[in-house]
């Protein structure tokens, strides 16, 4: 708990348009937190993590950044967006695509020094996607789709990585494969992950975060009908009709340790 | 051949085969790249407009093309913003309100209007030294975008929404080359015409994405097939006696055709098996 913060949230309100999709939200996010975000569809979990990147501002309430050093907060923030956004048949390489993660507050103009290159080249070994560096992205496969994505959002050493539905395209084999990565990435760096996959979230994050009017934030990652319940999440009934039965642990009272 | 260097206006005409083939060349893989085709073609016949008002107001209608085009197309792309229209729906709005602004004013033009031809179909042996000018200066330009934010360009046309997140000026990046193809479709009509231009910006672009999958190949591959498309349209329409924009039209054509079974041929020697 002596970990320091991050990123501070102080009854933030934001949304689209003059409608709210967040209202008061407080939340403070410290190194090496991993946070599984869950909540209904429409309850504002995108719309939470482009508040953290500064995409999007709140219409009221503070967000502050502490992050070590100096420079702009976004390159100290690596994202993993929804696979829907892009254009996978743009002719660019998987490569490119994790260099293009330096660009944040880099003055136009300027070459990938041979360093960065190294960098880059040393995340893709470590990810096991050297063998297709040099293919463009529209041949190759969800998953190494996906790890491209990931070494763009790590290619600029961040302290914090934010993941939205990472699991959306690819399979549990896949999905195993990524957690582990992700986990070992969390002895460094602070990790918001968004999901509406209860069963895979809860075996890997240390706090589970529900979003559904308001923000509750439970510490710990159990997840049982008692915590949905009491938060009102209404999670379960829209993903799986009911919390998968492997993830569920006896419930500790608290004072119990 | 040789004989024909010796007058001015086929040197102009073989430098303007240069300057087409480059710019279109780098613009055009902007435009096939980022599925921005139909926009190409809204502005390239919108522009006509600007052509019929200069006719009318008696400027030069390169002049009144180049300033509609780019009002057409900062148009489109501001209105788009906006959720009751629809961006497609608007590029035909504009491509056929500058069409009709255009005829009016032709029409309104007293006595007949001289050249007319050479602005739709274009005609690579009437392009003066200004014209020439003003691509070199073009080309300048875009050589200087495309190497300053070149991996700015490439993220942005990639994924949008991640290029915002790194902060990088998306929307000024995308008004600026916005801007510029206005500008290479405008200046390019004296050699291929309004009708045909989006051809220079599409077809040696087809032809270079069949060989490579990466940006900047594309760009450099582009432009060595429409230098192809154009210097052997140029020469072929001189032999022939037949108008230049569209031979040189027919001869990229043909060299998308005949690469179609070389590059199936290649990508099969790649993959064994």
């Amino acid at each position: 708990m002596s970990e320091h913060i991050l990123v501070e949230m102080r009854d933030v309100t934001a949304g689209y348009a003059g409608q709210p999709v967040l209202r008061n939200i407080d939340f403070t996010l410290r190194n090496r937190d991993f946070l599984g975000l869950i909540g209904p569809n429409g309850s504002g979990k995108t719309t939470l993590l482009k508040v953290i990147l500064g995409l999007l501002k709140p219409s009221s309430g503070s967000v502050e950044y502490h992050f070590a050093g100096d420079g702009r907060f976004q390159a100290r923030i690596g994202y993993l967006p929804q696979l829907t956004l892009f254009d996978r048949r743009f002719p660019i390489t998987v490569k490119e695509v994790v260099l293009s993660g330096l660009l944040s507050g880099r003055s136009a103009g300027k070459r990938y020094s041979r360093e960065e290159r190294k960098r880059a080249g040393r995340l893709i070994d470590s990810l096991g996607i050297s063998a297709i560096e040099n293919r463009p992205v529209g041949e190759i496969s969800g998953g190494q789709l996906q790890r491209t994505f990931l070494a763009r959002a790590l290619v600029s050493s961040p302290r914090l990585l934010l993941l939205d539905e990472p699991n959306t395209f690819v399979d549990k084999r896949i999905e195993r494969g990524m957690f582990e990565i992700l986990r070992d990435l969390n002895r460094d760096i602070a990790i918001v992950l968004v999901s509406h996959d209860l069963g895979m979230i809860s075996s890997y994050v240390k706090t589970i975060a529900c979003l559904s009017d308001g923000l509750h934030i439970h510490d710990s990652n159990e997840i049982t009908q008692e915590i949905l319940d009491k938060y009102h999440c209404p999670i379960d009934l829209i993903t799986h009709g009911r919390v998968p039965h492997r993830v569920l642990k006896s419930h500790k009272e608290p004072g119990d340790d | 051949m040789i004989d024909l260097l010796h007058y001015q206006f086929f040197i102009n005409a073989l430098l303007a085969a240069l300057l087409t083939s480059i710019t279109c060349g780098i613009t055009g893989t902007y435009i096939v790249a980022r599925r921005m085709v139909f926009i190409g073609g809204g502005i390239s016949h919108a522009s006509f407009g600007g052509v019929g008002l200069g006719y009318f107001l008696g400027f030069d209608p390169i002049l009144g093309a180049g300033v509609f085009s780019l009002i057409i197309a900062m148009l489109i792309e501001g209105l788009s913003e906006r959720r009751e229209l629809r961006r497609d729906t608007l590029i035909g709005v504009m491509w056929s309100f500058g069409m009709a602004v255009g005829v009016i004013f032709v029409f309104l033009t007293p006595g007949y209007a001289a050249n007319l031809m050479t602005y739709l179909f274009g005609n690579i042996l009437t392009v003066s030294s200004t014209d020439l000018m003003l691509l070199s200066v073009l080309l300048l330009i875009l050589i200087l975008v495309f190497t300053v934010f070149f991996r700015d360009i490439l993220a942005i046309s990639f994924d949008q929404e991640y290029a915002k997140t790194l902060g990088i000026p998306v929307l000024f990046i995308n008004t600026l080359l916005l801007g510029l193809i206005a500008l290479t479709i405008v200046f390019n009509i004296r050699v291929v015409g309004i009708i045909l231009v989006i051809s220079m910006l599409t077809i040696p672009q087809a032809t270079a994405n069949l060989f490579s999958k990466r940006f900047g190949t594309m760009i450099f591959l582009s432009v060595l097939f429409a230098l192809f498309a154009s210097f052997a349209g140029l020469v072929l329409s001189n032999h022939l006696d037949i108008p230049s924009g569209a031979t040189i039209v027919f001869c990229a054509i043909l060299i998308f055709l005949l690469a179609l079974p070389l590059a199936a041929l290649r990508r099969r020697r790649q993959q064994p098996g």
